[in-house]
């Protein structure tokens, strides 16, 4: 009572504010973000130049790519699994799976996303510093998976942020997540620094 | 392990204290009747030699016509345990009274119930939704729940 009491709002302030951001977030999230994939006909553009800044830089990037764990169910464990040393992500230059998305790269979404969650989603993704890349792990993550037509449920995250890269399987073995990894270091290896993110209006980067 | 204790022996119990509490039993359960429920709570707690000291679970089940609340109950002290039902035939606006003053453990599971059941509890401190967000319509849980997935456009192509 006392601590209720001290707070500048109730927890019924709180609760509507969720709840206005969840109604929002769906009213806006009718359809979903187009994959990033202007690197496919980017590559005839390049010039000599640009080409080695490119070539050097991407062979940076992709030897240091910090994950932001965002482990949401089952898909998590696997994710967990494919950290430490039976699979050993360090291999691939990415042991430190960061707690702050400021420092990380990559998004690993990995699990159900239900609506409650997606507004942390959104912030998580939001926060983080271009560039970024992110990951569906996951029946859930790509499509919703079998709880697709549940009232709770995202039906793929691709409604919330756009994804560069899924890994189907429910959930997909440790040997799937790591094959993603290296489709994305392929990716950004075919990524150019001057290209403008194609999901939003940033300035070029 | 735990002794389920006859469903007709604590029926005869609460009828030699509370008449007309209990309204039908089997070999495992009691049904007792909805606004009887926190006075038949409460002697199954307080009473000598009952001592349901624990409330395991609390379900809600719907039968279309009326909603079932199903009370497992345990005594850690005498190591027993029965189930405890009740009924409610309102469906647009049910209403039981609340255990929750009883066992507090009662209390995010009548929130829970009452987020996706759509019961509500009297008495119960804090009658809100706790799982889903507030301002969502409908109750899930419920068989005739019609309501869409919150965004389902756009089908799986193939």
């Amino acid at each position: 009572m006392e601590v209720e009491s001290m707070r500048p709002y109730s927890s019924r302030e709180l609760d509507r504010a969720e709840s206005a951001e969840i109604e929002a977030l769906i009213a806006a999230s009718k359809e979903p973000h187009p994959d990033p994939v202007t690197w496919i006909d980017e590559e005839v553009r390049k010039n000599v130049l640009v080409t080695a800044v490119d070539s050097l830089l991407n062979w940076g990037r992709h030897y240091s790519l910090w994950p932001v764990n965002f482990g949401l169910a089952c898909c998590a464990f696997e994710m967990v699994a494919t950290a430490v040393s039976r699979f050993d992500i360090s291999r691939f230059g990415m042991e430190l799976f960061r707690p702050s998305p400021r420092q990380a790269d990559l998004l690993l979404v990995a699990g159900t996303l239900t609506w409650k969650m997606a507004p942390a989603l959104k912030r998580v993704y939001d926060q983080m510093a271009e560039p970024k890349w992110v990951l569906a792990m996951g029946a859930c993550a790509i499509s919703g998976g079998p709880f697709r037509d549940s009232y709770s449920v995202v039906p793929g995250v691709n409604l919330i942020v756009p994804v560069d890269v899924y890994v189907p399987g429910c959930p997909p073995r440790p040997e799937a997540l790591l094959h993603g990894i290296i489709m994305l270091h392929q990716k950004i290896d075919k990524d150019t620094f001057l290209k403008k993110r194609q999901d939003d209006q940033a300035p070029l980067r | 392990m735990t002794k389920p204790l006859s469903g007709e022996d604590i029926a005869r119990q609460i009828g030699e204290h509370l008449h007309d509490a209990v309204t039908e039993f089997d070999e495992s359960a009691v049904f007792v009747k909805g606004e009887a429920l926190l006075e038949v709570a409460r002697f199954l707690k307080e009473s000598p030699g009952l001592d349901f000291d624990y409330l395991t679970a609390i379900t809600a089940v719907d039968f279309s016509e009326h909603f079932e609340l199903v009370y497992h109950l345990t005594s850690i002290k005498n190591n027993h345990s029965v189930v405890l039902k009740a009924r409610c035939y309102e469906r647009e606006n049910p209403t039981l009274p609340s255990v929750a003053g009883l066992w507090q453990g009662a209390d995010f599971q009548e929130r829970e119930i009452y987020d996706l059941m759509g019961i509500a509890f009297d008495g119960h401190p804090n009658m809100k939704r706790i799982l889903l967000w507030e301002g969502f319509q409908g109750h899930p849980l419920r068989k005739d729940y019609g309501g869409q997935a919150a965004s389902t456009e756009g089908e799986v192509e193939g």
